[in-house]
């Protein structure tokens, strides 16, 4: 059993909320170049060298990407070997999240849902926690803003939907979302699981380096059969038109209930924020 | 790319045309969904408005906080329809201009046409750059809404594309 002080748990959250808020992720930025030399309309070519050209800003100067610098949502991997020392874990996340959104000059982006009250700290960051083998800690960052999360969605179909209702509904999601989520976008699905469960599919999803389509053939075919279809729109970045409404679309799996067929979409803007260390 | 140092006219607005790129120089207004809010109540109980909006533009923004060395802190529009249920309301007193994001609705579309207005769409997402091309900023009105409080910025080359013109053409076909 290894020891390990929640101290070093706030230190690494902090830097990390900073890092994937102003420094864009090599995937994504290669995606973005990529598309570059497809796109032929002179307005989405202006848009991608404008949007690459403040990652570069940004990344130099240390300020944010976009200024929706999001709620924290925060994936952990706790090993069952790995005894937290010092203090609550929770709190321990919530003082990262708080002094990462302070000092890196973050958006306090976080309210009461009903009286819209400014909770003042971006806390309480929306922490997913899973306990596997080992004695490592693995922590997740994922900021995510509203322009993308309110354009999400969930579908509870019937069997009978199949395959083919799956991937309407992802394209449903895509079309209805237009310009909103800040496109070009990067596609989350979730499929199968219950309720709760897949829409947490789609959110990991979007965790997959831009790319790199899953491990099973028939779900990577899945993934760039959606990503064609989702190009063929037209919507393209920002949704002035072109060929490059989506870099990516990743899809996760989970068995389900033999009367039903869950599909959750999330989508990511551009941004597409999440940066990971293991300690 | 057309260079335009506001504040807008009639003028300069007609010569607008969707999908084009043009870049802004002069005095904008922040300002979104709780000042916007706010703005519309006052107009409804007959209150004075803070500022003046006639021939102005208003950006549908909120920043983030100011880091040392910088004028104001990454800042990038947010959704313009969110704001489309006040907007009718605020070009019928003059305003002039709005940047934002996204498509308006028909409603607001037709008072665009009406009152001369024209609107322009900001990259959302390149919050960094667009933080650049702003030399002053003062916080006008509504300063307890921290971000979401009205200021008065000077941009100089703020890369903007006309959205929805003034005849009513858009750029967003959804």
């Amino acid at each position: 059993m290894r020891e390990l002080s929640v101290e070093k748990i706030t230190a690494v959250i902090a830097a990390l909320c900073i890092e994937a808020n102003t420094d864009l992720g090599c995937d994504v930025e290669n995606a973005m170049q990529q598309a570059l030399l497809r796109e032929e309309l002179p307005l989405a070519r202006s848009v991608l060298q404008r949007l690459l050209e403040n990652a570069e800003i940004a990344r130099n100067e240390k300020l944010a990407i976009c200024q929706d610098t999001g709620m924290a949502v925060i994936f952990v991997d706790l090993g069952q070997d790995l005894h937290l020392t010092g203090g609550d874990f929770v709190t321990a996340v919530n003082e990262g999240v708080r002094i990462g959104y302070r000092e890196g000059f973050l958006r306090k982006s976080v309210a009461h849902p009903i009286s819209r009250k400014n909770t003042g700290d971006n806390t309480p960051a929306v922490i997913h926690l899973r306990l596997v083998p080992g004695e490592q800690i693995s922590l997740t960052v994922a900021p995510k803003g509203f322009g993308s999360e309110n354009m999400g969605a969930l579908y509870m179909l019937t069997p009978a939907a199949g395959l083919a209702g799956v991937k309407q509904a992802v394209i449903d999601t895509v079309k209805k979302a237009g310009s909103n989520a800040c496109p070009p976008l990067v596609v989350g699905v979730g499929i199968g699981g219950t309720m709760e469960q897949v829409t947490l599919l789609a959110k990991r999803a979007l965790l997959r380096e831009v790319g790199v389509f899953h491990a099973e053939p028939e779900m990577a075919h899945l993934e760039q059969e959606l990503l064609c279809e989702i190009n063929q729109l037209g919507i393209g970045p920002q949704g002035f038109g072109g060929k490059t409404t989506a870099l990516h679309v990743a899809v996760e799996w989970s068995p389900t209930h033999i009367a039903g067929l869950p599909v959750a979409v999330n989508l990511n803007c551009h941004v597409a924020r999440h940066r990971t260390r293991i300690l | 790319m057309k260079h335009i140092v506001l504040p807008l006219n009639p003028e300069i607005i007609q010569t607008l045309h969707a999908g084009e790129e043009v870049l802004l120089t002069g005095w904008i207004y922040t300002g979104r969904d709780a000042a916007h809010q706010r703005l519309f109540e006052a107009l409804q109980s007959g209150e004075d408005l803070p500022i003046d909006l006639k021939g102005q533009i208003i950006y549908y923004a909120g920043p983030a906080p100011t880091p040392p060395g910088h004028v104001i802190g990454s800042i990038g529009p947010t959704t313009s329809g969110r704001m489309d249920p006040y907007t009718p309301a605020l070009l019928a007193v003059g305003l002039k201009g709005m940047i934002g994001k996204g498509k308006r609705s028909q409603t607001v579309i037709d008072a665009i046409k009406k009152q001369g207005a024209v609107y322009f769409a900001a990259l959302g997402g390149a919050a960094a750059l667009q933080a650049k091309t702003v030399k002053q900023v003062e916080v006008i009105a509504y300063a307890d809404l921290a971000t979401e409080a009205i200021r008065r910025l000077y941009v100089e080359d703020m890369p903007v594309i006309v959205a929805t013109d003034t005849y009513g053409v858009s750029i967003y076909h959804e």
